[in-house]
């Protein structure tokens, strides 16, 4: 199923060939996660530690609500990936 | 002709200074490295690339490779874990090519490498093999449990000394394999033994200019120097006003020269003694020293130099550089007899280094 994923500026910047609105097909968070690092090698690295999880001072958010790796997603869902306020 | 550039990183990015062919003038560019804190950077002169240290808070630790003197920058940490079940790295402390690879000192401490320039890592497991992180244990020090130097061999691509924080020093001879600790003889003035094995709070591990057998080292608890590739040390620090500090700097060319900073003990603020800022060098492997201020504060200077944050040059006469915990950066370049500031607002200086470019 197709899903947005919204990406922080700063990891825009620091990934070329990446944008803030990417769609994929995935079915969950983790899925589209590798899909984006399909796409632009390097990024699943920035935003997922060994766990495998999402980095500690990272939050994920689907359709609104705090999701983890394995959140499964709807037909048309949001992602937000964002940078917590807690990392300094 | 060739010039001067001093690699500089904070805690808010890394940042390059030019100095042309002369050492003066010092032209900036920065933030590099999207801002990210970088601990190290360093040259590797056979591919002309400059590699860069550090950890971001949000997106993890990385290397980052710049091909074209800083304006760009790729970076990676593929391949730079403990495995899913391991520790989480945060951040790359040190970052040193050799012989073709290029290596990583990483927190918490272990030791990475690379084969392809930077762009995946494997982990040279030996070292935390060795039998001392389980008895006694490896305990971090207040900067935290950090391989935060690496000392290659210049000529054998099998021998190489690593520096752990509150551990010590260990050497391999066999490309990684198998570590031996090389700590006998360098106090460890924060325990009941002060001999151990491991366990002492090495800040910086430097190499002699043409002697690989010879090293010097800045310690927690004093200056000491080994003859013997780190078998033995001896400590060297009588005549400095304190036995702490952080960095170390060996000479280009004399093999009996280096310098230190000795900064007051950590009960009393890890800073410049009596607020007067100076860089002390000795000509004969520590046996007597030299205090080196003139052009820099004497006055209210209450500033720290952090472990990467001293660097010489290979003019002649040799340059001298270090940077300050409050972002002041201070360059010499008659081998310390006169200094100047270079620059004075950047951010928290964590690591120095000066290459030579055409």
């Amino acid at each position: 199923m197709a899903v947005i994923v919204i990406l922080p500026r700063s990891l825009v910047s620091l990934i070329p060939g990446t944008s803030r609105s990417t769609e994929v097909e995935a079915t969950t968070v983790a899925e589209a996660i590798d899909r984006l690092d399909e796409r632009t090698p390097g990024l699943r690295n920035r935003i997922v530690d060994s766990g495998p999880v999402i980095r500690t001072h990272i939050n994920v958010f689907v359709d609104g609500e705090l999701a983890r790796l394995d959140t499964a997603l709807g037909p048309s869902s949001t992602i937000h990936v964002i940078p917590a306020v807690s990392g300094g | 002709m060739s010039r001067t550039l001093i690699l500089v990183g904070t805690s808010k990015g890394a940042f390059i200074l030019d100095g042309g062919g002369d050492r003066t003038g010092w032209a900036i560019s920065g933030p590099l490295c999207e801002g990210w804190p970088i601990h190290d950077l360093q040259w590797d002169p056979a591919t002309n690339s400059i590699y860069a240290g550090g950890g971001s808070p949000w997106f993890g630790p990385a290397v980052f490779r710049s091909d074209d003197l800083g304006r760009t920058w790729t970076h990676s940490s593929e391949g730079m874990t403990y495995g899913d079940d391991g520790e989480k790295i945060p951040s790359v402390w040190n970052v040193t090519p050799a012989h073709g690879s290029i290596y990583a000192g990483v927190q918490p401490a272990g030791l990475f490498r690379s084969d392809d320039g930077g762009k995946t890592w494997s982990h040279v497991s030996g070292l935390r093999d060795h039998p001392s992180r389980q008895d006694p244990g490896w305990s971090p020090g207040a900067g935290g449990l950090i391989c935060h130097t690496i000392v290659p061999h210049p000529t054998d691509a099998d021998r190489m000394w690593v520096a752990i924080s509150a551990v010590g020093t260990f050497a391999t001879e066999d490309g990684g394999a198998t570590w031996e600790a090389r700590n006998r003889g360098v106090l460890d003035c924060n325990s009941p033994n002060p001999y151990p094995e491991t366990g002492q709070c090495v800040h910086k591990l430097v190499m002699a200019a043409g002697e690989p057998e010879t090293l010097y080292q800045q310690n927690h608890c004093g200056v000491f120097r080994s003859s013997d590739a780190g078998r033995t040390w001896s400590q060297v620090d009588k005549g400095l006003p304190s036995e702490f500090g952080f960095v170390a700097a060996p000479h280009p060319r004399e093999s009996s020269a280096f310098w230190v900073i000795p900064l007051t003990h950590p009960e009393e603020g890890r800073l410049a003694p009596d607020g007067a800022l100076a860089v002390w060098r000795t000509r004969d492997r520590g046996d007597t020293w030299e205090r080196q201020s003139k052009g820099l504060p004497q006055e209210d200077a209450y500033v720290g130099v952090y472990r990467e944050a001293l660097s010489t040059d290979r003019g002649d006469p040799a340059g001298i550089y270090f940077g300050t915990s409050t972002g002041q950066l201070y360059g010499s370049t008659d081998e310390g007899s006169s200094w100047s500031r270079i620059a004075d607002n950047l951010p928290p200086i964590w690591g120095v280094q000066a290459i030579e470019v055409d």
